[in-house]
């Protein structure tokens, strides 16, 4: 067994990933990449956003490099930095660097967790100059056409401290992501778990109970992500009251009463 | 050691100081020969409760000793307990005659056959099964405690406790499946019904009222066995137990009522038949129907919600319009609201449609919706006319605040008050929505007061920011480091030329910036009471301004309130400044118009202080509370023990929540209660008052850092 080592540039996805088209998405975000603007995916966690990034970077036939934010991410995390090897200074790019220079995809997911002083770093990328300042490098790097900038963000996690500003959020095409519809959640879960209609149209009404406690003390429903999760235990034989408490219950609380409520909405289902 | 079994005449003399026979004339003699024939330890158990009612009631106490013997071989101690404290309760909440009532009902209470029961407390359980109703689809039900389980179509009401297994497990499935059914008849219909009207016509109307709550348990019972399946084979397994089936007279109603498309119609329909049968052997998972209950809350719901509905709808449509203005021409009024309800796969959803366009319902609007449908089982079109400007008195349609002197002058003065518990040490429980709290506002006053106070503390201001500027905290770079952003040009020389020499080499090369994150929120609690009044009234102003003028310079977020009030119903906290108000000329006006008011009850205050703290986000919290001696209150057991229980109580539960209580008492003369009553929380004694104003913003700086 060994573990593939790919560079970002070589990142070409090449097996069709599994996308359910909700509504124009593909045919807004291939207008956007054709006429050189920004995507920004909104929506809560797992509902479809990487999957949905994976398949147009599949479409569109560019290496996909992906930068999860976080609050310590800086703007030469981003851009580069220079490191000491042997005695000299050597300059490194960093991802986004490199994402520009390959005419790659770069999407920055959960842009929101990352300080907003490096927010501002994607601003010229993110309008029609298409440029990334280098300032340490005393360089400009022009962005080539295939190149394309995506970030995603959650606005349910409404935060006074963590909302995207005005500035950044109004260079970019839109695209709204959220669960999908009933009957597509069934044939997205049957599909990707290998669980059959039944029990995958028995999953989906599970989460949209877990999606009404929202409010009354759970942060978020369970996503899709973990519905399909859940259908995978069960597809091996895991009995489903078990599978829902592992894969959704303790995945989305660590609330105790909380954990018992939705346990108890599962053991009556199933 | 096995202790000695208490004889009757050690128990006696006990009953009769508890229970001060001398006045009240109870016979405790058959009390005490009863209670000398149980087990030391479960006589220990019994005597503590007897003492700890007798502190609330002696009558009820009485009571509870007669029953104690009985339920003991019943039931686990813990529901004894909770029978005990239901008792107290009720007492505290509707009076002597309720609470009797409650201990008459002893037998029906432990509604058990067997002994040793381990029953579902209420306490124990309302939390899970609360968010479980919300898990359901339809209205957010609310569970509440009852004497009887029912639904009146906002509420869930259950019993105190549910105890008729042996096992804990088995008496939580139970009361699960309870609420499962009056959910359903929430969802699936029971309450659209003009139930009393339907079985006015019978000659008994009770008989006719249980015949058709049989009819629908056995309608919804299936329902609930094609919705949740999982469920549905506990409740057989529960009824299995019992012993409980379907009487043959019913089967053929059972088999109509399981159709997937039956509805209560089918049920008054059957009516009829089902009316000359013998009563229907109630199921155990089966509630009562209260039409009474269901038409008051309907009655008061439905306009309300009407109106709500038309309004949002309303401002729906302005939103849209606005969102729309910049892309095309206004489309002339009126539009054309459609709305169709989803019911299918147990979930309920709404598709809106202006002039055919789907729009997305945001969740008040589908909350609201979803009540509306559940009530008619349809959406009435007038429902889907938005409101005109004006046409509603939006204060009469949307909960308002009340004025707190307003309330106070009616009769309802718990009227949009929030409620707070209070430790009764006595009784060693809580006593439930015992203090009446209401924040109110402190009228600012405008004079030389805050203009005085910083000339006279001139030197001690400048001090203060000296020592405070040092605390501040900033953004730097710091050198040396063995990750950074950038390369430390001085230290990759030095490393360099260590190299060079043959000395080992550095790997701490870069620059990296530090950020200042001081993440503190504080809440300072003054006391307001009438014993501040002069010295110590001037003082705490003083403070107050001092300690303002540091924060500002700290950045912390803070809030400041004063307390005081007369009697548990009138429990007032004072806003001086929230953590959300600026520290500008009308906080400083209001801290100059702080005056001594009433009384020193603290429980309350440091429990609401606690949430708001909580609900701030911060890393550290830090509660301070400066008071000028022991809690105290108008002609009231608040006065001594009692009230330093309490607060100690409420500091404790502070500390429980991670918040960082911390006291500054003026009181020289007591000082032998105050490590008791602040366990909780650190303490200072300032023996000078006018000490004060210099001590708080230094004690306050030597806290947080």
């Amino acid at each position: 067994m060994t573990a593939h080592t790919l560079t970002p540039e070589s990142h070409f996805i090449d097996r069709e990933p599994y996308y359910e088209t909700v509504g124009d998405e593909i045919a807004i975000f291939e207008a956007a990449y054709r006429n050189r603007l920004p995507v920004l995916l909104k929506g809560p966690t797992g509902c479809g956003k990487t999957r949905f990034m994976e398949h147009m970077a599949w479409r569109l036939k560019r290496p996909l490099i992906t930068v999860s934010c976080h609050d310590d991410l800086t703007a030469s995390d981003l851009v580069g930095r220079y490191l000491v090897k042997g005695g000299e200074t050597v300059w490194v790019d960093g991802p986004l660097t490199r994402a520009v220079r390959c005419g790659g995809i770069c999407y920055l997911d959960e842009i929101v967790e990352a300080r907003k002083d490096t927010m501002v770093v994607i601003h010229p990328l993110a309008d029609d100059r298409r440029e990334l300042p280098m300032e340490k490098l005393g360089q400009l790097l022009q962005a080539p056409e295939e190149f394309c900038l995506a970030i995603s963000y959650n606005p349910g996690y409404q935060s006074v401290l963590k909302d995207l500003k005005q500035s950044t959020r109004q260079r970019f095409v839109a695209l709204e992501f959220d669960y999908p519809a009933a009957e597509l959640e069934r044939r997205i879960v049957a599909n990707e778990s290998g669980v059959d209609a039944a029990m995958a149209e028995k999953l989906v009404k599970f989460a949209q109970m877990t999606r009404n406690l929202k409010g009354s003390g759970l942060e978020e429903g369970a996503s899709t992500r973990l519905l399909v999760h859940a259908g995978k235990l069960i597809a091996s034989s895991v009995d489903p009251v078990v599978a829902c408490r592992s894969a959704v219950a303790q995945a989305v609380t660590d609330d105790a009463d909380m954990l018992a409520a939705i346990q108890e909405l599962s053991s009556s289902l199933f | 050691m096995v202790r000695q079994q208490l004889t009757h005449g050690e128990i006696e003399p006990l009953l009769d100081t508890w229970l001060e026979t001398e006045f009240t004339f109870h016979a405790v003699g058959p009390l005490a020969h009863a209670l000398s024939g149980l087990a030391r330890e479960e006589q220990d158990f019994v005597l503590d409760w007897i003492k700890r009612i007798a502190n609330t009631h002696i009558t009820l106490a009485v009571h509870f000793a007669k029953r104690a013997p009985d339920l003991l071989r019943r039931l686990d101690r813990r529901a004894i307990e909770a029978w005990a404290v239901h008792l107290c309760d009720t007492y505290d909440r509707a009076g002597i005659y309720a609470a009797l009532s409650v201990a008459e009902q002893a037998g029906s209470y432990a509604h058990t056959g067997q002994d040793h029961t381990e029953s579902a407390l209420f306490d124990d359980i309302a939390g899970v099964l609360g968010n479980f109703v919300h898990g359901l689809s339809g209205r957010r039900l609310r569970v509440e405690q009852g004497e009887a389980a029912h639904t009146d179509g906002e509420k869930i009401v259950l019993p105190a406790m549910v105890s008729r297994f042996p096992g804990r497990d088995d008496n939580f499935r139970l009361a699960k499946a309870m609420v499962a059914l009056l959910w359903a008849q929430t969802r699936y219909g029971t309450l659209r019904a003009d139930l009393a009207t339907a079985c006015a016509g019978f000659a008994q109307p009770d008989h006719a009222l249980r015949q058709l709550n049989a009819l629908e348990t056995l309608r919804l019972t299936a329902r609930i066995g094609r919705e949740l399946p999982g469920l549905h084979r506990d409740i057989r397994r529960l009824m299995d137990a019992l012993g409980e089936s379907l009487p043959t007279a019913w089967q053929p109603f059972a088999e109509r009522l399981a159709a997937p498309d039956a509805g209560i119609e089918d049920s008054l329909a059957l009516l009829d038949a089902a009316y000359p049968l013998p009563d229907f052997p109630a199921w155990c998972h089966q509630g009562e129907l209260r039409p009474d209950a269901v038409t008051a809350a309907r009655a008061a719901r439905l306009d309300k919600e009407k109106a709500r509905l038309r309004i949002k709808l309303a401002q729906l449509l302005e939103e849209h319009a606005r969102a729309q203005a910049s892309r095309e021409p206004a489309t002339p009024d009126p539009r054309d609201i459609e709305v169709t309800p989803r019911d299918e796969n147990g979930a309920l959803d709404f598709e809106l449609t202006l002039d055919g366009a789907p729009l997305a319902p945001p969740d008040d609007v589908r909350q609201l919706l979803t009540s509306v449908y559940l009530d008619f089982g349809e959406i009435p079109p007038e429902y889907l006319v938005p409101a005109g400007d004006g046409e509603y008195d939006l204060k009469a349609v949307f909960d308002q605040p009340e004025d707190p002197d307003a309330v106070w002058q009616g009769t309802y003065h718990e009227k949009g008050a929030e409620l707070y518990p209070e430790w009764d040490h006595g009784r060693q429980h809580y006593r439930k929505n015992w203090c009446t709290m209401r924040e109110k506002a402190v009228t600012p006053v405008y004079d030389d007061f805050v203009r005085d106070t910083l000339a006279k503390h001139a030197g001690v201001v400048r001090h203060l920011r000296r020592r405070f500027e040092a605390l501040r905290d900033e953004n730097r770079f710091e050198k040396r480091q063995t990750q950074g952003d950038e390369i430390d040009l001085d230290a990759l020389v030095e490393a360099l030329a260590d190299a060079h020499d043959g000395r080992e080499m550095s790997d701490r090369l870069f620059v990296r910036l530090h950020r200042a994150e001081r993440n503190i929120a504080v809440a300072f609690l003054v006391d307001m009471s009438g014993s501040t009044k002069g010295w110590i009234n001037d003082a705490e102003r003083e403070a107050l301004i001092l300690l303002c003028e540091a924060l500002e310079l700290l950045g912390d977020r803070y809030a400041i309130y004063g307390f005081s009030g007369t009697t548990r119903k009138r429990c007032e906290l004072f806003r001086i400044k929230t953590f959300d108000d600026a520290y500008d000329d009308e906080v400083r006006a209001r801290i100059a118009g702080i005056r001594p008011q009433e009384y020193t009850r603290m429980g309350f205050a440091l429990r609401h202080m606690t949430r708001l703290l909580n609900a701030v986000e911060a890393k550290t919290r830090v509660l301070v509370t400066l008071s000028d001696g022991r809690p105290d209150d108008y002609f009231d057991v608040y006065r001594g023990e009692y009230g330093v229980e309490d607060t100690r109580m409420a500091l404790l539960e502070a500390a429980r929540t991670g918040i960082h209580p911390f006291c500054i008492t003026l009181d020289r003369e007591a000082r032998d209660y105050l490590p008791h009553m602040y366990g909780a929380a650190r303490f200072i004694i300032i023996d000078d008052v006018r000490q004060l104003p210099l001590k708080v913003t230094d004690i306050y700086r030597r806290l947080t850092t």
